[in-house]
């Protein structure tokens, strides 16, 4: 689920707010928005790849933890935000998706791609 | 309120419903698309991605792409109806190269490889495509119910805009629904606004059913975790706990066995089959799938690592809204279906298309329903916003009695009779028509009382779509005294001649089957 909206890198954009599928976020009073239902997070990880400053750390697990993980850590090691440096979003980046070659699920057959 | 007019709306912003917005807005025709979440992002496609049946219009390749698997449906599929999905898909998939400039990857000798999307790709660039095309964005705008004209025909909808906190109805001349199939709130990827919401309204509105008992699809995930990606696990060996080989396990036809052994034990899983090579392809690939495991500290190739099955049912099973025409319209006038709110098995029969007939089924489907609908419209010359309309919810917004709230209890008392394996995935008739009293039960409570206030009507309607979306499966999967597709029943392990047809569905208080009528192409 949504563990992190950092303070110190959002630029109050709100885009996550825009784009959550759940409605997860609520715009906060100071520009940082506010997970306001993570109950209804679905782990889908689209607001990490949308945030255009890689505030954003959603956890794989799909229920909360029980403190939020170590932002600093998180950072200092490329987790945070690191879902679109992955698929290649961003500026000066290449879409990962030209160049999603899999390799084939049977000797026989075609790379998967996607 | 919101009140709008249009000549189409569109319910749904997953692949089928931002293609019915652009081929309806081509065809001419005004278009609202209302979407649960954010188009763009919502639904079973935009958060993973896909491969998708594309096939060269070579004949033999054609032939070899439906033969391959009408067994495996139970030859419940149409080859008229498959070949214009390769048809319709192939034309699709070269606009998203030509219009979208979606940059599929290339092979060694320069081609575009074009049987597969990138969730996030794919849908961010159709988002631009349906704005580019004139339609009526409305984000985090669940639909909760139909408009009816005085003749019966679908003459719009209503709904609730979540960030405006305020209701919104569109009076439109016809709708597509393409509100996903329903995946009972599993936390499968992307699946959480598939609640199964569109086929209640169809239902309502007195549309059919079609293939309910092809709705036990579950997708492998590791412990915990919402990443369905299944595709990769055929590299992989499976465990029990004491480290010994799982017998029988697999991602593609041994599902059943890991269903078996988690009713009573852990099960582990390693992809250990995967060359160095083949490992860092999967990385380039399919990035989501590496999430769970490098987040959590995990090497799945050399880790043992604890996984669960995560209930998708309409998502990729394929049953769904009966298709009557060409153009994707259903039994009633003006009502129209697309994607996973639709059956599938016209092209898949009995068999989930898993994510590569599914992504063809969305495009074809929405483009064809579009197009039907923006006719429709036209030939209402321009009465579709006088018309006088009434709306027809019913479960979850107009009880029969006082009303009170409890969605949460609903939907985890639905949840407890489809979601466990030996209920849904292991089958058998002992099981099932038990759940399925409890299920009639919990549907005629929340009938004569649940309605919650503002944007709890979304909620207290999804609730309502996932008992009735239960209730049509397991009344089909108690019809179909046989083993066919992938329902797979336990105590009627055989095919039987006799049932080689589809069988149709519907009703809400009481729940009706009847094979259909016609032969099925074989």
């Amino acid at each position: 689920m949504i563990e992190i909206v950092s303070r110190g890198r959002c630029i109050a954009c709100d885009k996550c707010v825009d784009v959550c599928p759940t409605n997860v976020f609520d715009r906060g009073a100071d520009g940082v928005p506010v997970i306001a239902r993570q109950s209804d997070c679905q782990t889908c990880f689209m607001c990490e790849a949308y945030c255009p400053v890689d505030a954003l750390f959603v956890d794989p697990r799909s229920h909360a933890l029980p403190e939020p993980p170590d932002e600093a850590a998180l950072a200092a090691d490329g987790t945070l935000g690191a879902y679109r440096a992955q698929i290649g979003w961003g500026r000066g980046r290449t879409p990962g998706a030209g160049r999603a070659i899999g390799p084939s699920l049977n000797p026989a057959g075609a790379p998967l791609t996607s | 309120m919101t009140d709008l007019t249009a000549d189409v709306l569109v319910a749904g912003g997953g692949p089928a419903g931002a293609w019915a917005a652009i081929k309806a807005a081509e065809a001419g025709a005004d278009v609202v698309l209302a979407d649960k979440g954010y188009l763009g992002t919502s639904g079973a496609t935009a958060s993973a991605g896909t491969g998708v049946w594309y096939v060269e219009p070579e004949p033999a390749a054609r032939e070899a792409a439906m033969a391959g698997r009408e067994a495996l449906g139970g030859y419940l599929a149409d080859r008229g109806w498959m070949a214009r999905v390769l048809d319709q898909t192939y034309a699709n998939m070269n606009e998203l190269a030509e219009v979208s400039r979606y940059p599929f990857p290339v092979d060694g000798d320069g081609r575009q490889i074009r049987r597969g999307l990138q969730g996030p790709e794919y849908m961010r660039r159709m988002r631009v495509r349906v704005r580019r095309s004139g339609v009526r964005v409305l984000d985090h705008s669940p639909v909760t119910e139909l408009l009816a004209d005085g003749a019966g025909a679908v003459a719009g909808a209503a709904g609730y805009r979540l960030r405006d906190d305020r209701p919104f109805r569109v009076r439109a001349g016809a709708v597509v629904l393409a509100t996903g199939g329903c995946a009972f709130l599993s936390r499968a990827l992307g699946c959480d606004v598939n609640t199964g919401d569109g086929a209640l309204f169809a239902a309502e509105a007195g549309a059919e059913l079609s293939g309910m008992e092809f709705s036990n699809a579950y997708a492998i995930a590791p412990a915990f975790t919402s990443v369905t990606k299944t595709a990769f696990y055929s590299f992989a060996t499976f465990y029990h706990a004491d480290g010994t080989v799982l017998e029988g396990a697999g991602s593609r036809r041994g599902r059943s066995v890991i269903a078996r052994t988690l009713l009573s034990e852990p099960v582990l899983c390693r992809i250990d089959r995967a060359t160095p090579e083949d490992q860092r392809a999967m990385r380039l690939a399919q990035a989501n799938f590496f999430l769970p495991f490098d987040r959590q500290g995990i090497d799945p190739f050399t880790d043992l690592f604890p996984v669960t099955l995560l209930a998708e049912g309409t998502v990729r099973g394929t049953g769904g809204i009966r298709i009557t025409g060409a153009d994707c319209s259903t039994t009633v006038p003006g009502l129209y279906a697309a994607g996973d709110a639709a059956t599938r098995e016209l092209i898949c029969g009995g068999f989930t298309g898993g994510g590569s007939h599914n992504a063809a089924w969305a495009m074809s489907s929405g483009t064809w329903a579009g197009q039907g609908a923006a006719r429709y419209a036209a030939g209402l010359g321009g009465r579709a916003g006088a018309r006088t309309v009434h709306a027809l919810g019913e479960a979850g917004v107009r009880p029969e009695g006082p009303a009170a709230g409890g969605h949460a209890d609903y939907v985890a008392a639905v949840q407890a009779e489809v979601l466990p394996y030996d209920k849904n995935l292991l089958r058998h008739g002992g099981r099932l028509a038990p759940a399925l009293d409890v299920l009639d039960r919990t549907w005629r409570d929340l009938r004569g009382t649940l309605r919650e206030e503002g944007a709890g009507v979304v909620r207290a309607r999804s609730a309502a779509a996932m008992t009735a979306h239960a209730r049509w499966m397991y009344r089909a999967a108690l019809t179909r005294t046989e083993t066919r597709g992938m329902h797979k029943r336990q105590d009627l392990p055989d095919q039987d001649p006799a049932q080689h047809r589809r069988l149709l569905t519907g009703g809400l208080d009481e729940i009706w089957t009847r094979p259909e009528t016609g032969a099925v192409a074989s």
